[in-house]
């Protein structure tokens, strides 16, 4: 059993080979059979796995599946080698699970696409890149995974390359994830050159062993992956890029944009949590950078009119929550947020799309309204996902991993008190935003009549998540709801065992009551459609998304422009443009010489003779 | 009759060889120019002799036979070229056959 693990990545891998070579001989039907399956078995595979694997209390029996040596310079060799442990196998789950169902659900939204083939190859390629970074036991076998999924996102966010400005994005996407990348793989080299080794747990031993708590080392090598996480999970300041790679078609926002890739970050910091412990700095930027993340896009969610860029804002901010769950050691509340958010915000977007599809691609939510009628099932799911995402108490996934997330926060001091106070700021926007988006959606007065019905490959990845998204949160409870630990359990043998923390009852109340509040003030505001739009400057900059791409324009954008104008005969290149103009020079010297006379020739030779001559004899 | 003190035997074989040299450089006419070798390979002949006579060594007058089968053979090729030229084209003058300018 444990040596099929290596089965999970390699069968979407195959297939996506065996989709990019046969692309235009494969009917769609193959092509169907192939990158649905594929990822299918491999759900069903990871599945059998995790079965096998977890015993007693949940706790899952860690093991290591070594493929190939992978290289040997010196002392430094990494191996191909698998882990799974608690926390890859939750991993594992949400990535082959979710993935089977938004490729079911793709194999119906993009029918008649010219790009059919194309776009399998590339998700089956992401899902296999995705599952090896996080079944890697060596950060660089990980950072294999983590630029082919940066490569697939790329990819499919320019999947209709036909309009220049998806492109714009895509490249976008690749390079501000660049920025990123870069810290990590500093950060790699960091610790490389220092421990000689980038397996994870040897890492790990060595770090505690060799570096004192808070010391520089640990810090700057934690920030240098912080810096890698930030960019890939769009957290500030390089969040710019994943509203603007919503141009991709939308079960690839669902599953690369909300689900899986995005939070890569976040899977990162868990796994390095041992080195981030070291480094309490790195954790208090950590979470100050997931406080303020959530808070600034939650506000800009509130005035988006594109239903993508709604549900973009709302992943920052709930990739924010995660931030800010690591940021005060609670690593298993972000674990489960991560899982909970991937069930209900892939249901979201699924649902937008289903919403998209039936309005002829419109995305507009202005000229949307009154579908509740129209499309019932696609109105149930979505108010299960927006009632998740708003942390709904008691009956939704979202509430038991925000309270996780909330409930650490309250418990780690003084900076997490405030950290708490961000939280529930945020809980009440995310909740004021997403009902805004619903009863602008579906309620008031219907503008435009969909056409059409939605089938059963769109239909069923639907139902499933809206379960998902109900009784995800019963995978782990507070002691005062039931103290359900499933989920403690599975990440246990990574994280320690859970802190018992004193369970406060007030908080728990506070940030119970306050989605309440503003899934009220969304229906006094926008209960009949968009009626309220508080135009003002204000809600200009938030629409902007606080101006960071204006600001990143202004300050790196046009002054590279500049200097690419000013330098636009490199300086560098002029040494070697020199070096080749004096070669041309001589040779049209020397060529003179060259005048067929011999005459000429032979004086040459007697002066070259004398030359040698008078240096023999002189010296 | 004296015998002739080396150095001056030598410098004799130095201007000999300056003569024909300038005239290499300085004639036009390939059986000129023909001819200043000629005087140029004596010269060096002239030097060997009395090189050998200074160190009462052999060699010096071998070197010299030496030096006169290879003007002869020298000779016999340079005028055999230059009959071969003349038929391509009436005229004795070397800087005209530059065909092979580079």
């Amino acid at each position: 059993m444990q040596q099929l693990l290596a089965l999970v990545p390699a069968l979407p891998l195959l297939a996506a080979v065996l989709l990019m070579l046969s692309s235009t001989s494969i009917n769609t039907n193959g092509v169907r059979i192939l990158g649905v399956g594929s990822v299918g078995i491999a759900a069903l595979l990871a599945c059998r796995i995790a079965f096998a694997q977890t015993g007693a209390g949940w706790a899952v029996q860690p093991f290591d599946v070594t493929l190939w040596h992978w290289m040997r310079i010196g002392s430094f060799a990494p191996d191909v080698t698998l882990h799974l442990d608690g926390l890859s196998m939750v991993m594992m789950l949400v990535i082959t699970v979710i993935g089977f169902l938004i490729h079911l659900y793709a194999s119906a939204y993009l029918d008649d696409d010219p790009g059919y083939a194309r776009f399998f190859a590339c998700m089956n390629l992401f899902v296999a890149a995705m599952l090896v970074l996080v079944l890697a036991n060596d950060l660089l076998l990980l950072y294999v995974g983590w630029e082919g999924v940066g490569l697939c996102s790329y990819l499919l966010i320019g999947f209709w390359y036909d309009d220049p400005a998806n492109g714009r994005a895509a490249r976008k996407a690749f390079i501000v994830t660049r920025v990123g990348d870069t810290a990590l793989i500093s950060g790699l080299f960091l610790l490389a050159t220092m421990f000689g080794t980038l397996s994870i747990p040897a890492l790990m031993q060595h770090a505690t062993t060799s570096w004192p708590m808070g010391t520089a080392m640990p810090t700057l090598a934690a920030f240098l992956l912080l810096g890698g996480a930030l960019g890939k999970s769009a957290q500030l300041p390089l969040q710019t890029w994943l509203v603007d790679a919503m141009a991709g078609p939308t079960p690839v926002s669902a599953l690369i944009h909300a689900a899986t890739m995005v939070t890569a970050g976040v899977y990162l910091i868990a796994r390095t949590h041992v080195l981030f412990a070291l480094a309490p700095d790195a954790l208090l930027a950590t979470g100050l950078i997931g406080g303020a993340t959530l808070l600034l896009s939650g506000a800009s969610a509130l005035v988006q009119t594109d239903i993508k860029r709604v549900l973009a804002y709302s992943t920052i901010s709930q990739i924010g929550y995660m931030f800010l769950a690591l940021g005060v050691g609670a690593w298993d509340a972000a674990i489960f947020h991560l899982v909970t958010h991937a069930f209900f915000k892939a249901l979201l977007f699924l649902a937008a799309g289903a919403v998209i599809l039936r309005m002829h691609h419109e995305q507009d939510i202005t000229r949307m309204g009154g579908l509740r009628t129209a499309m019932p099932g696609i109105f149930l799911a979505f108010v299960i996902g927006s009632a998740s995402l708003a942390a709904l108490p008691l009956v939704t996934a979202g509430f038991y991993s925000k309270e996780a997330i909330l409930g650490g926060a309250w418990d780690a001091g003084a900076s997490g008190r405030l950290l708490w106070c961000a939280g529930v700021i945020g809980a009440f926007l995310t909740a004021i935003y997403i009902f805004r988006l619903l009863f602008v959606v579906f309620f008031g007065e219907q503008h435009h009549h969909p056409h059409g019905v939605t089938g059963w490959r769109i239909g069923v990845p639907l139902a499933v998540l809206a379960v998902l998204a109900i009784i995800g949160g019963a995978l782990q409870t507070p002691a005062l709801l039931g103290g359900i630990a499933i989920m403690p359990g599975i990440l246990g043998g990574v994280f320690g065992t859970a802190r018992e923390g004193a369970l406060a009852v007030l908080p728990l109340v506070v940030a119970s009551l306050v989605p309440l509040v503003g899934i009220g003030l969304a229906w006094r505001w926008w209960g009949a459609g968009l009626t309220s739009r508080f135009e003002t400057r204000f809600t200009d900059l938030l629409r902007d998304g606080w101006d960071f791409d204006l600001a990143y324009d202004r300050m790196i954008v046009q002054p590279l422009m500049w200097l690419v104008r000013v330098n636009h005969h490199d300086v560098i290149d002029s040494v070697y443009e020199g070096l080749g103009a004096l070669a041309k020079r001589a040779h049209a010297g020397l060529s003179l010489s060259e005048n067929g006379r011999v005459r000429w020739y032979a004086g040459w030779l007697a002066a070259g003779s004398v030359a040698a001559l008078a240096i023999a004899v002189l010296s | 009759m004296g015998a002739v003190a080396p150095t001056n035997a030598i410098l004799l074989a130095a201007i000999l060889f300056g003569l024909g040299l300038a005239g290499v450089l300085i004639r036009r006419n390939l059986i000129f120019m023909l001819m200043s070798i000629e005087i140029m390979l004596n010269a060096t002949g002239l030097a060997f002799v009395a090189g050998g006579a200074r160190w009462a060594q052999p060699d010096g007058q071998i070197m010299f036979l030496l030096v006169l089968t290879l003007a002869a053979a020298e000779i016999s090729v340079g005028l055999a070229l230059i009959l071969l030229l003349q038929t391509r084209r009436p005229t004795l003058d070397s800087d005209v056959g530059n065909r092979l300018k580079g």
